[in-house]
């Protein structure tokens, strides 16, 4: 029965120091299948890939590929034998082409160590033509977007003809359109006989692309399903250990008066004439393509860019914000869309993090409040349940889940009114996503506004109560919470009258 | 684009270079526009400038900084730095005069030199590679260690040499143009074909453009460390070698500062100092910018401490300039 597998896993365990971050897991791949791998962060799931693609060795337990047992020592071997890791965080060189990124570290030779750049370039064409990638391969890859970054990932996966794709959260940074692309780019590999197993933190997107399901807990095997045979519930479950009630937290609150209120707001060439408000305990969902300047907008509003005309009111009252200082100083917090650039001196400890913003309000004089400040960073951390070894860990060693809860929380010093949230929940598990979604409701019912950001759309239309859909830096349509369905906002999104 | 396959193959050699070009020059406008401004100035205001005398004097004494330029530039691409080109020049210039004040032979002397150099360069980039200490105390290290050895083995003396074929290697000409120059062209084919056409080239902007994408790869990256600084070693002693016959001795105080003047011709040049992104071509423009700079004032009688704040002030304007021009483009 083993060579019925592209890809079987068997017994795997591994322990980095203190941690045992593998036990016995198992796992088997089928040519043409797509394997959905599900978890909660910290469940074992990128350890395992790593293993599989010769970054980490295993302990104990092996790997087979079409029956035969491989070591898979160093990233050569895994490629040797077929094997081929699309990472989360999209790992391309910005300043090579889109064909030298494709070779890269498989370059085609002319010999004396010299490149074959015609030959690349050519077969780099090729196969971004039978892949659907309708750019000049030519091109740097710094010049573009991240679904054009992510096919050049999955190109360059199989020009070393991968037999085995792994996929570790492709979508999380693509629109809904890009996702479609992707999926049939999917679609086309399984005809081809390409096994691959795909990770991803949108659960609904397993049931239309995969076939059989794993799922993973505290680094161990939970079980295998095969997905028309499951349901979500069920997975949630098997992933949390536990019923999961609710998903998405929502009470009912009775918004209160306007805290922002934008009048034509533009900035030149990059959005247009933008009127919108937001009241006291409302959440409002702005929805969008990337690059249609949703965030770009509340980038202006910060004061992180400039606007070239329109007025802001916040509480009735015409303000001018001048930078990002100013506009905390008026209230209003962004959480930025990437967390790790934007959001977190990840080298510091989360406590460092947490109080970065707010640290004024606990000095007296020059000095820091030190137990005023203790005391509000413990509060802060247990209202939000960040998840650490003591505050004095540091931030790049968190989970996803945990740092995005960090970023929120170094924004809910007193005093702050309006609170926006780009992509809050990318790349954060379901058990932290349903806790974020517990905390902006939390904090909506104590009269914050709260600004949502996202791509994903189920969390727009279970989140908000109104959505606003931005196309091309205009404001395409705003809905009330009744009629914010799939269908309507993507209508909007895309350019619909 | 199904017509892309065919249009690649039939790129001419011509059509290509005219690509190389005109992206080279855009991507330079900023730097080129200054070169060319100063040479219509000095022109203008010297009549000895344009001489080819001068011109060949301006390239000779470009040929060290444009071989240290040479390393840095592959270096700085790396995502490094390489603060110890200076020292080594001083350090296989004294030894290679000292070998031969010793009665080794010519050859075998600037072997040894040579060989000195690659050492060092190799230790930095194996230091680097295997603790990951930043390049930039690394070779500040080091830089101390070549200059205090320069120091100690000639007891802070010059070392003399009247060894004429040595020397012919300094002060010779071939067809009328001074050997340096030549040594100095050919060195960069030799460097940009390995940068613009080998695989190890993509591997050192992939290393500096983004680690990880490196690493995922199946690059091995301390190896490629190790040869770019070993590089970079082995032609500052190159430069030592061949300054040390110019001056006709092996002198240890020489080429204080030299690092900084590679390094300004590529920060001029477009080299990106966070690594991944540079041309050749970028800083060898650069070293004549610093070259013109210089031998300008020099024709103008204009005292050579002057000469330093010019630098300085040239560097500044330039890279603004330019960092003003990218942000433009950035945002469309």
């Amino acid at each position: 029965m083993g060579d019925a597998y592209l890809l079987e896993v068997t017994g795997v365990s591994k322990s980095f120091p203190g941690v045992q971050a593998l036990k016995d897991v198992h796992l088997q791949l089928k040519p043409g299948e797509v394997h959905a791998l599900l978890g909660e962060n910290g469940a074992g799931k990128s350890t395992l890939i790593k293993i599989i693609g010769g970054i980490h060795r295993p302990d104990t337990g092996e790997i087979r590929i079409n029956g035969q047992q491989v070591v898979m020592d160093s990233v050569s071997t895994a490629k040797v034998n077929g094997v081929s890791i699309i990472h989360q965080e999209i790992v391309l060189v910005p300043h090579l082409s889109i064909a030298e990124n494709i070779f890269l570290g498989s370059e085609i030779r002319s010999g004396l160590g010299l490149r074959n750049k015609a030959e690349m370039d050519r077969r780099a064409t090729q196969m971004a033509t039978e892949l659907g990638l309708d750019l000049d391969v030519r091109t740097p890859v710094s010049e573009l977007t991240l679904a054009q970054r992510q096919m050049v990932e999955i190109i360059k996966a199989v020009s070393f003809d991968a037999r085995v794709i792994i996929m570790d959260e492709p979508t999380s940074s693509l629109t809904e359109r890009e996702v479609d692309h992707l999926f049939k780019t999917i679609t086309s590999l399984r005809t081809k006989g390409v096994g691959i197993v795909y990770i991803s933190h949108r659960l609904s997107e397993l049931f239309t692309i995969c076939d059989r399901v794993t799922v993973m807990r505290d680094g161990t095997y939970v079980g295998t399903k095969v997905i028309k045979g499951t349901n979500l519930d069920e997975l949630i479950a098997m992933m949390v250990g536990r019923e999961m009630k609710e998903y998405y937290t929502r009470s009912i609150r009775e918004p209160g008066e306007t805290v922002l209120e934008v009048r034509n707001l533009c900035r030149k060439g990059v959005f247009t004439n933008v009127n919108f408000s937001i009241k006291k305990g409302e959440i409002v969902g702005f929805s969008g393509l990337a690059g249609s300047g949703r965030s770009e907008i509340f980038q202006s509003i910060f004061g992180v860019d400039p606007i070239s005309s329109g007025e802001i009111f916040l509480n009735g009252k015409a303000a001018v914000i001048t930078g990002p200082q100013d506009a905390i100083n008026k209230g209003i917090s962004l959480v930025p869309e990437d967390r790790k650039k934007q959001g977190l001196v990840l080298s510091h400890s989360v406590e460092f993090n947490l109080t970065l913003t707010v640290l004024r309000e606990f000095t007296r004089s020059v000095f820091v409040n030190k137990q005023k400040k203790n005391s509000i960073v413990q509060e802060y951390s247990q209202r939000l349940r960040i998840k650490t070894s003591g505050l004095g860990q540091r931030a790049m060693d968190l989970s996803g889940g945990n740092q995005q809860k960090v970023v929120i929380a170094k924004w809910l010093a007193p005093n702050r009114s309006l609170l926006i949230l780009d992509e809050p929940t990318r790349g954060v598990d379901v058990g932290a996503k349903a806790e974020i979604y517990e905390i902006m409701d939390a904090l909506a019912s104590h009269g914050m506004a709260i600004v949502m950001i996202s791509s994903e759309l189920p969390e727009i239309i279970n989140m908000s109560d109104r959505v606003v859909v931005v196309h091309n830096g205009e404001i395409a349509k705003e809905l009330p919470r009744e009629q914010a369905d799939q269908e309507t906002i993507m209508y909007y999104a895309t350019g619909g009258e | 684009m199904s017509a892309s396959p065919t249009m690649v193959e039939n790129h001419n050699a011509a059509g290509k270079m005219g690509r190389f070009f005109t992206t080279f020059f855009k991507e330079n406008r900023g730097i080129i526009v200054a070169l060319l401004l100063m040479v219509v100035a000095l022109s203008i205001l010297s009549p000895v400038f344009l001489t080819q005398a001068n011109i060949l004097n301006v390239l000779r004494q470009v040929s060290t900084n444009a071989c240290l330029a040479l390393g840095m530039t592959l270096v700085i691409i790396l995502g490094g730095i390489d603060l110890s080109v200076g020292a080594v020049v001083a350090l296989s210039g004294a030894l290679t005069v000292g070998a031969m004040g010793n009665g080794v032979g010519v050859v075998p002397a600037i072997a040894f030199g040579l060989m000195v150099g690659l050492l060092f360069g190799m230790a930095n980039g194996s230091i680097i590679a295997y603790t990951k200490m930043p390049p930039f105390i690394v070779t500040m290290a080091t830089m101390n260690i070549a200059r205090g050895i320069a120091y100690v083995y000639t007891g802070g003396r010059p070392i003399r040499t009247r060894d004429a074929s040595f020397i012919e290697l300094g002060i010779g000409y071939l067809a009328g143009i001074p050997l340096p120059v030549i040594y100095t062209a050919i060195l960069i084919v030799v460097i940009s074909l390995v940068l613009n056409r080998s695989v190890f080239g993509t591997h050192i902007y992939a290393v500096g453009g983004n680690r990880e994408a490196a690493r995922f790869s199946g690059i091995k990256i301390s190896r490629v460390e190790i040869i770019v600084y070993a590089i970079s070693g082995l032609i500052s002693a190159f430069a030592g070698v061949i300054l040390a016959a110019r001056m006709t001795s092996g002198q240890p105080t020489v080429g204080q500062g030299f690092e900084l003047d590679a390094i300004a011709a590529c920060v001029l040049g477009g080299v990106s100092m966070s690594g991944g992104l540079g041309r050749i071509g970028g800083s060898m423009i650069g070293v004549l910018v610093i070259g013109i700079i210089n031998n300008g004032l020099n024709l103008m009688n204009v005292n050579s401490f002057w000469q330093l704040i010019a630098k300085g002030l040239v560097i500044l304007i330039a890279v603004y300039v330019d960092m003003l021009k990218k942000q433009r483009e950035h945002r469309g």
